[in-house]
């Protein structure tokens, strides 16, 4: 659209200047509060330039806690990173070779099993966390990694992202591929997963984020703080006692600490993961 | 090099036979192609030597071994496809040299053989490049090239031209016919267009809903046509079909007025044929000379020649001339041709009446 319409142009980047501000200010706020000190954060109002203390209450969060919570920062950064890490690679490990499974093998009962992990999309992991629950607790995998991370692994909307896209390939792929000699592993790892990078980049950042930002189970199943995440971490810092109990400064520096990874790893993988929405690469 | 044999191969989907019974015989370094309208079966047969659809019924042979219960590697042969599926993610070089890599080979052949398959088919400057920054043309080439560094005993080709433009398509025939006659590696092709067959098979298999119509040379399926379907689709304008009835030796009377003669043999009067001419051997002449006479409906100047649209009652005939004069709609032509070049079918079963 091509337009020359000065107050146009003015009133949309008002409204785009509006909409960023409004997502920006908190954002603001908590760095702000995370370079002050305690009683600072209190005041009311609290100030909204930056103070002194940047490096103070990071040092100390990231080496000792705060709060409630003994555990230091690092440490759950550490849990939160790996826990992150294993939930995306392993999802989508597992998605594209069920995927894999799914498109390019006839077996028995195959729309079925297509079907049941279809079906398992619309339930979201709080309706099935008790039975889940259960069957970690008895495998004694609490408070530890596996814990964390396998029942989190399947992945009905990566497997299906995947079955649609494998679908795009023409069969003459495959069928070029056998003429060549490649059986159905090496067709999968020389042709089939280098197609699929675009999507395993966009995907790794949506199971990035979504391990990182993981809450309800890791709160079920930790109990040690060793094995607590950032998300987790930020809750106990928060003590039960009312604002004056609360390391507010302290808390305020873990937040922004915790948005970090998921930050960086969307800024890298950018052009992956756009590419990986947009493109069909064929 | 081998030879391919067919015995008596069935192809059943289920309940439903598509293939019914193909016996030809492809001698070693022979190119055969397979030719007839989408659906009869010809992509289905050629995908059976490859060994990418399995065997009902019946034997395929290369070169003495039945390949029946082999896998596509085991055949020793090479295919290109359609749309070329070449690995998008690979550079021109590695397509190529994917299928050595898997047998194993060293690095060193891998090379040699790309190379040389790269200098026959002028891929050299490309080696690097992904498929996606080729042309279609190129692409084409690429596919050959993947195909030929295996050294294979047979290729098969699937409609490699079909999604190419008319001019590069004229190219690419008379490069491939370049190829084969370089390398002499028996060749399986398969095309629904009877110009590629024509130009570029030693023998063509004329094929019609499953069955085999006709194997013979171009030359052969052009003069000799064995079935009325055959005698259609081989020539383009396509044969003209006329309907008739014996009429006494030599002769056939034609449904809508007219006496044609013909060299074939005794035709019983009043037996329903089918007259068969092809649109280049219609010659007009003066009226008492005529076979038939008919109204113009169309011309079609192409150039060097024109097509003349004729309405001869409820059927329809092509007449093609030497470019020359003016034609006018509406008007009537007397038209004749020579005895021997007039072909009777059955107008049951199609079958040619000699």
């Amino acid at each position: 659209m091509i337009e020359n319409r000065p107050g146009l142009t003015l009133v949309t980047h008002a409204v785009l200047w509006g909409g960023v501000a409004v997502l920006a200010f908190p954002v603001w706020v908590t760095f702000v509060a995370s370079t002050l000190t305690a009683e600072q954060v209190l005041a009311a109002p609290m100030p909204l330039l930056p103070g002194g203390r940047f490096f103070e209450n990071y040092v100390e969060v990231l080496l000792h806690g705060a709060g409630n919570s003994e555990a230091p920062a690092w440490r759950m950064m550490v849990n939160s990173f790996v826990t992150a890490m294993v939930i995306a690679i392993g999802k989508i490990a597992i998605s594209l070779l069920s995927a894999f499974a799914i498109v390019y093998f006839k077996f028995p009962f195959r729309m079925f099993f297509f079907w049941m992990i279809f079906v398992t999309l619309m339930l979201p992991v709080e309706v099935r966390i008790l039975p889940t629950y259960k069957v970690v607790s008895d495998l004694a995998l609490l408070d530890s990694y596996t814990g964390l991370t396998l029942p989190l692994i399947a992945s009905a909307t990566a497997t299906f992202l995947f079955r649609q896209f494998f679908l795009t390939i023409p069969d003459e792929l495959a069928e070029a591929a056998r003429v060549d000699g490649a059986g159905p592993m090496r067709f999968f790892w020389d042709v089939v997963v280098p197609m699929s990078r675009t999507s395993v980049a966009a995907l790794f950042v949506i199971q990035f984020i979504y391990g990182w930002n993981q809450y309800l189970w890791p709160l079920l199943v930790t109990t040690q703080e060793s094995y607590y995440t950032v998300a987790i971490g930020i809750k106990r810092m928060i003590a039960g006692g009312g604002d004056a109990a609360t390391e507010w400064h302290l808390v305020m520096a873990t937040a922004m600490l915790a948005m970090v990874p998921p930050a960086l790893v969307v800024i890298l993988m950018q052009k992956w993961f756009v590419k990986g929405l947009v493109d069909t690469e064929k | 090099m081998a030879k391919v044999e067919f015995r008596n191969v069935r192809k059943s989907y289920g309940a439903l036979q598509v293939i019914h019974g193909v016996d030809a015989s492809v001698a070693d370094g022979e190119f055969i192609v397979i030719v007839g309208p989408s659906g009869c079966g010809k992509s289905t047969l050629l995908r059976m030597v490859a060994g990418l659809e399995a065997i009902t019924e019946g034997e395929i042979a290369i070169g003495d071994r039945v390949v029946n219960a082999l896998e596509p590697k085991d055949r020793d042969i090479a295919m290109v496809f359609q749309n070329y599926a070449l690995y998008p993610h690979m550079s021109v070089y590695d397509n190529m040299a994917y299928g050595l890599k898997i047998r194993g080979m060293s690095k060193t052949d891998i090379d040699e053989r790309v190379k040389r398959a790269a200098g026959i088919l002028e891929l050299g400057p490309l080696l690097d490049r992904r498929p996606r920054q080729l042309s279609g043309g190129q692409r084409q080439r690429v596919a050959m090239g993947r195909a030929i560094v295996r050294e294979p005993k047979v290729f098969l080709f699937d409609e490699p031209l079909s999604n190419l433009d008319a001019k590069l398509r004229v190219q690419m025939r008379f490069e491939i016919q370049k190829l084969h006659r370089q390398l002499g590696t028996t060749a399986l092709y398969v095309t629904h267009d009877q110009v590629e067959a024509m130009t570029l098979a030693h023998r063509m298999i004329v094929m019609n809903a499953g069955r085999a119509e006709q194997v013979g040379t171009p030359m052969e399926v052009y003069d000799d046509p064995a079935t009325r379907f055959v005698a259609g689709f081989i020539g383009s304008p396509s044969m003209n079909f006329l309907s008739g009835k014996g009429a006494g030796t030599g002769r056939v009377a034609l449904a809508h007025g007219g006496i044609v003669r013909h060299a074939n043999g005794q035709v019983d009067t009043g037996r329903d044929v089918v007259v068969g001419i092809r649109p280049e051997h219609l010659v007009e002449c003066g009226a008492p000379d005529a076979m038939f006479s008919a109204v113009v409906e169309l011309v079609e100047q192409l150039g060097a020649d024109t097509l003349v649209h004729l309405r001869h009652g409820e059927d329809a005939a092509v007449v093609r001339q030497p470019h020359s004069r003016q034609r006018e709609a509406g008007t009537t032509m007397h038209v004749t041709a020579d005895p021997a070049r007039v072909y009777l079918f059955d107008a049951g079963s199609g079958a040619r009446i000699r």
